[in-house]
């Protein structure tokens, strides 16, 4: 049974004639990592707004279809009760901070002291959610003193404490240092294996390819393609339309012509298969030399 | 103009020592890409070269001018900021508006003012959107248009404080493209940015810092290859570096096409 469905979702924003979301089907299991790819404009963030709730209950405009999430649909649940299922973390943590508190620890613990949670609890959540996404050090720092990419792993750490049972991210490691990047992506592969619901809009395909079991295409609002990450990300049609693709991937298909890169092999998105594919060549050109 | 700091460090009033003994010297008409880990000292050490913030030990001087005394007014005469999240800056109606604000501000001529504006919508391709209220662009075009308002202040020094982020392949090669005219103009450009590839492809010279500190100073080539440092700071090299560490290569490449065309060489060697 899917968590997430989307059926014929179109969506405009007010005033706007071009719908930002046009015929959007999608179904999301339970405990599955989808990755959301595409330009900028294509519609990624609004996507992210239509799971979380934010359309229609924050934005107007004219949502058409059927957003249902755990069985109920978005129309028939209030925001305050939808954002207990579903998490978004914001692109801008600046958009997530409170700005209410004057600790990571405090603005962290933000949430829970809203629903109701025993304060035991909230300390030990808290705890082991600033652990889990590496800022247990940042704990008495004020939100606002910290870099971007801190920030962010604030905003993440925020949403996480929720434990919502989808987890929408829009662009989460934006403002991270690359071994960061790696490490937050890591963490959310690690609450999917743990069976939440992970949908998260990104540029960085490399780490999608590692830890994403799906990849969704947008295009100026609709599904342009959909798959494993593999077929998906080394789909031609990507390049034609400004996808941003992988520089293994690139320089694979530069390879080709040179007889660099062997014809037979599926192009490389990630290190290893890279490195893994150049390295078969050489081999195969050393024994024939 | 000459970019000299010498012994800077800084005390945020929390406490935080964000910056400790930093000496850089920086030529006109460099191009160099600033890198490290989140909470390096990246932002605060480039909120020095406008004054935003002032050593607390050291000295920051912007060709004659030692920062402390002159004030952010004035210093931003010889260098533009463009800051990380673009909603700090935009204000304006429209577009052209914003663009025009800064070079007003320094009191530059009309005529002079059009031209500055007509040449940064060109080089950021907002023309079309120049009556466009700059809240009603993406973030991706907000950021060009906080980009084109500094550009137009036609100052000697550019700092960029991640212009990549969250901008997709067409916008970071209209970055790249910026860049490299800023470079033919003869301008000073300091970018930080996350972007390791992006910083491979575009600048000749990279510091690397971490814990406050400078790391690594010189060409992105030797840089970039010391993947053992860069972790300490918990950057990788670029992709391609990586991938020409691993298979061996004799050289450190940074591009797809340097990478083939040394690959190339090691099979037939």
């Amino acid at each position: 049974m899917p968590i997430v469905k989307l059926q014929q979702v179109t969506y405009h924003y007010p005033f706007t004639e071009k719908p930002a979301l046009q015929d959007i089907n999608l179904e999301v299991e339970e405990g599955e990592f989808v990755a959301v790819i595409g330009p900028n404009g294509a519609g990624k963030s609004t996507l992210c707004y239509t799971l979380a709730g934010f359309i229609p209950h924050f934005y107007k405009g004219e949502l058409k279809g059927i957003v249902e999430v755990d069985g109920v649909l978005v129309q028939d649940s209030d925001l305050s009760d939808w954002v207990l299922k579903v998490g978004l973390v914001f692109q801008n943590p600046f958009n997530q901070i409170s700005g209410a508190k004057y600790t990571v620890f405090e603005e962290v613990a933000f949430g829970l002291e809203n629903s109701g949670v025993p304060r035991s609890e909230i300390i030990r959540r808290v705890e082991e959610v600033l652990q889990m996404t590496g800022i247990a050090d940042l704990a008495d720092r004020s939100p606002y003193s910290l870099s971007g990419g801190q920030q962010q792993r604030v905003a993440l750490a925020s949403i996480l404490v929720m434990q919502p049972k989808v987890l929408v991210l829009d662009e989460p490691t934006s403002q991270m240092d690359p071994i960061g990047t790696r490490e937050v992506f890591g963490v959310i592969r690690q609450m999917a294996e743990q069976g939440m619901t992970v949908v998260m809009a990104e540029h960085k395909v490399e780490w999608i390819a590692q830890f994403a079991d799906r990849v969704i295409a947008l295009w100026e609002g609709k599904i342009y393609l959909e798959g494993k990450p593999h077929e998906v990300l080394t789909d031609e049609r990507l390049v034609e339309k400004g996808f941003g693709v992988s520089r293994y991937t690139t320089t694979a298909r530069l390879a080709l012509p040179r007889g660099l890169w062997q014809k037979e092999r599926p192009l490389p998105v990630t290190l290893e298969e890279a490195v893994a594919g150049f390295s078969a060549l050489r081999n195969a050109r050393r024994k024939q030399g | 103009m000459n970019i000299q700091i010498e012994n800077l460090s800084f005390r945020y009033p929390n406490g935080v020592l964000a910056l400790r003994r930093v000496s850089l010297e920086i030529a006109p008409g460099e191009q160099v890409a600033v890198i490290g880990q989140n909470g390096a000292g990246k932002t605060t050490l480039v909120k020095h070269l406008n004054g935003l913030l002032l050593p607390t030990e050291g000295r920051v001087r912007i060709g004659d001018w030692d920062t402390r005394h002159y004030s952010v007014a004035k210093l931003a005469r010889r260098v533009g900021y463009v800051f990380q999240n673009p909603d700090e800056q935009l204000f304006t109606k429209t577009v052209a508006e914003e663009i025009a604000f800064g070079p007003r501000n320094l009191g530059y001529p009309g005529e002079r003012i059009q031209e500055l504006v007509e040449d940064a919508l060109q080089l950021t391709q907002l023309q079309a959107m120049r009556n466009t209220n700059p809240y009603d662009l993406s973030p991706t075009w907000r950021k060009m248009v906080a980009i084109a308002s500094i550009l137009a202040m036609d100052t000697p020094i550019l700092v960029f404080d991640e212009p990549t982020t969250g901008q997709d392949a067409a916008s970071v090669t209209r970055l790249a493209m910026i860049i490299a005219e800023l470079k033919r103009r003869g301008k000073t450009v300091i970018t930080i940015t996350h972007d390791i590839d992006f910083c491979a492809e575009n600048f000749a010279r990279v510091i690397v810092m971490g814990g406050g500190q400078v790391l690594l100073d010189g060409p992105a080539r030797t840089v970039l290859g010391k993947a053992e440092i860069l972790a300490q700071t918990y950057v990788d090299p670029p992709q391609i570096t990586r991938l020409g560490l691993r298979l061996g290569l004799a050289e450190v490449v940074c591009t797809p096409q340097e990478f083939l065309d040394a690959f190339e060489k090691q099979c037939a060697a």
